[in-house]
């Protein structure tokens, strides 16, 4: 046959394309699950690192035996503030839902500090319990814009609902060494014992209030994180999500249902 | 044109027709993963696979590959390959492949891998065309290697993640060079690069 007929040129075009779809999707499905346990696996240990709970160099098992032991994801309703009952946790995307356009998986934000455009309705947040099954902490999920990408990371606090206990970014795009040091332990580890919220007396009524600041400088207070030198956007980004999810339209109304102000005093 | 022994199209590549240095092809992918030595190595392993494997393949179906469609060929081919590589690392080095992000599917788009299918799978036996690949692909590691070596040792006082020159924030004596961090660096050592070669090979040197 003529190798530039018209015959020969469909089947060397079709042969191509089934030969490399066969390649192409058997390498995809079969390394399906391997990929999917890598993700998992990242996920864990990022919410561990954020609790605090392990250094980074622990083994796949290892962190699979403290997250299963300790760790239990909790689907809540932002809005409400409320626990959703009787779905799983683990089968939901949060992330997903807020990009899916359903009006009743997610929200348009009109004030936007957090440069996300649009919310989810549910999130699945994490309770921690202590080795006698006491809740410990809760880390939360937050993201945000910073200079170049968002950043996605997780939060812990104490069940006091106002102590940090640590910071982990599992997915960002910031500059290697300037707004990538968001990675770095040195810098993550001066969150733990800041404080987010201060509770200030409003028309009579204690307000939790989103104070926690991140800038230049030094003397930081336990509302204050010391930026990154050469990253003042990505830190103003940093700062600008926790304002965003600790506020009324993030994790506050979750918050406020676990730890109501009235039990706590007011100008601490 | 005599042929060249294997030897000569493995290693020729390297220095002596370095597809960076010489043919200038390749350059936004070594200005974006080259921040940090395991990526460069990453990156390096990646696209010496992708060519070797994709050239090699072109070369067995040339003589059946109709003119009028033979770079979608090609494309096909090449794209198929940087997929499989792309599951392979996320599947084996997940850590690394976050990293890397879009720039192991982009391979498709480094004109080396292309400009090899193009130019010498086309013409040549399959061992031939594997081997070329192979060299063309150490040639890009060579430049991605050592603008990797040079960016993350002082751009952040390391290698391959080891603190070698302790840093003045950590308490050292080290200030890192923001600069090598960012892209421009990479231009600057790959030129550099270029002018060291081309003082010691000075035939590559362009006649005025």
């Amino acid at each position: 046959m003529q190798r530039d007929s018209i015959a020969n040129t469909f089947i060397v075009a079709v042969s191509l394309c089934v030969v490399c779809a066969v390649l192409v999707s058997s390498a995809a499905v079969g390394l399906r699950t391997r990929q999917d346990e890598n993700k998992k696996l990242d996920k864990q240990k990022n919410i561990l690192l954020a609790a605090g709970l392990m250094e980074g160099q622990e083994t796949s098992e290892e962190i699979e035996k403290t997250y299963d032991s300790r760790v239990k994801p909790l689907l809540i309703n932002l809005d409400s503030g409320e626990v959703v009952e009787g779905e799983d946790p683990t089968s939901f995307d949060p992330i997903k839902d807020a990009k899916s356009g359903e009006d009743d998986l997610r929200i348009v934000l009109d004030d936007d500090p957090a440069g996300i455009k649009v919310r989810e309705n549910k999130e699945v947040i994490y309770k921690i319990s202590d080795s006698s099954g006491n809740t410990q902490q809760y880390v939360f999920p937050i993201r945000g814009y910073g200079l170049w990408s968002t950043l996605y990371g997780y939060i812990a606090l104490d069940n006091d609902m106002e102590t940090v206990n640590g910071i982990s970014y599992y997915q960002h795009a910031e500059t290697p060494g300037l707004g990538g040091e968001v990675d770095n332990p040195s810098w993550k580890a001066q969150w733990k014992g800041k404080k987010i919220y201060d509770i200030k007396e409003s028309e009579g009524v204690p307000k939790r209030s989103v104070e926690l600041t991140v800038k230049k400088g030094n003397g930081m207070t336990d509302y204050e994180i010391d930026g990154l030198s050469g990253a003042s956007i990505t830190g103003k980004g940093v700062e600008n999500m926790i304002k965003f999810w600790f506020g009324e339209k993030g994790y506050l109304p979750f918050i406020q249902n676990t730890v109501p102000t009235s039990g706590i005093p007011t100008g601490a | 044109m005599a042929k060249k022994s294997f030897k000569q199209i493995l290693l020729d590549p390297l220095f002596n027709n370095n597809p960076i240095a010489l043919q200038i092809l390749g350059i936004c992918s070594a200005l974006a993963v080259t921040t940090k030595l395991d990526k460069s190595l990453v990156m390096s392993a990646a696209v010496v696979v992708v060519t070797a494997f994709s050239s090699g393949a072109i070369a067995l179906i040339r003589n059946r590959i109709p003119n009028s469609i033979r770079i979608i060929v090609q494309m096909t081919v090449i794209a198929s390959a940087v997929i499989v590589v792309d599951q392979v690392i996320k599947a084996f080095a997940y850590d690394l492949s976050k990293e890397l992000s879009v720039f192991v599917g982009l391979i498709i788009t480094n004109c080396i891998v292309m400009g090899r299918a193009e130019g010498f799978a086309m013409q040549n036996t399959v061992a031939d065309s594997f081997v070329d690949g192979i060299g063309n692909g150490l040639g890009y590691s060579v430049i991605l290697v050592v603008v990797g070596f040079v960016r993350e040792l002082f751009g952040s006082g390391s290698l391959l993640g080891f603190q070698l020159l302790p840093l003045s924030k950590n308490g050292g004596w080290y200030e890192p060079d923001g600069m090598m961090l960012l892209s421009p660096s990479a231009f600057f050592i790959i030129g550099i690069f270029i002018w060291v070669l081309r003082t010691f090979k000075t035939d590559q040197v362009e006649a005025e």
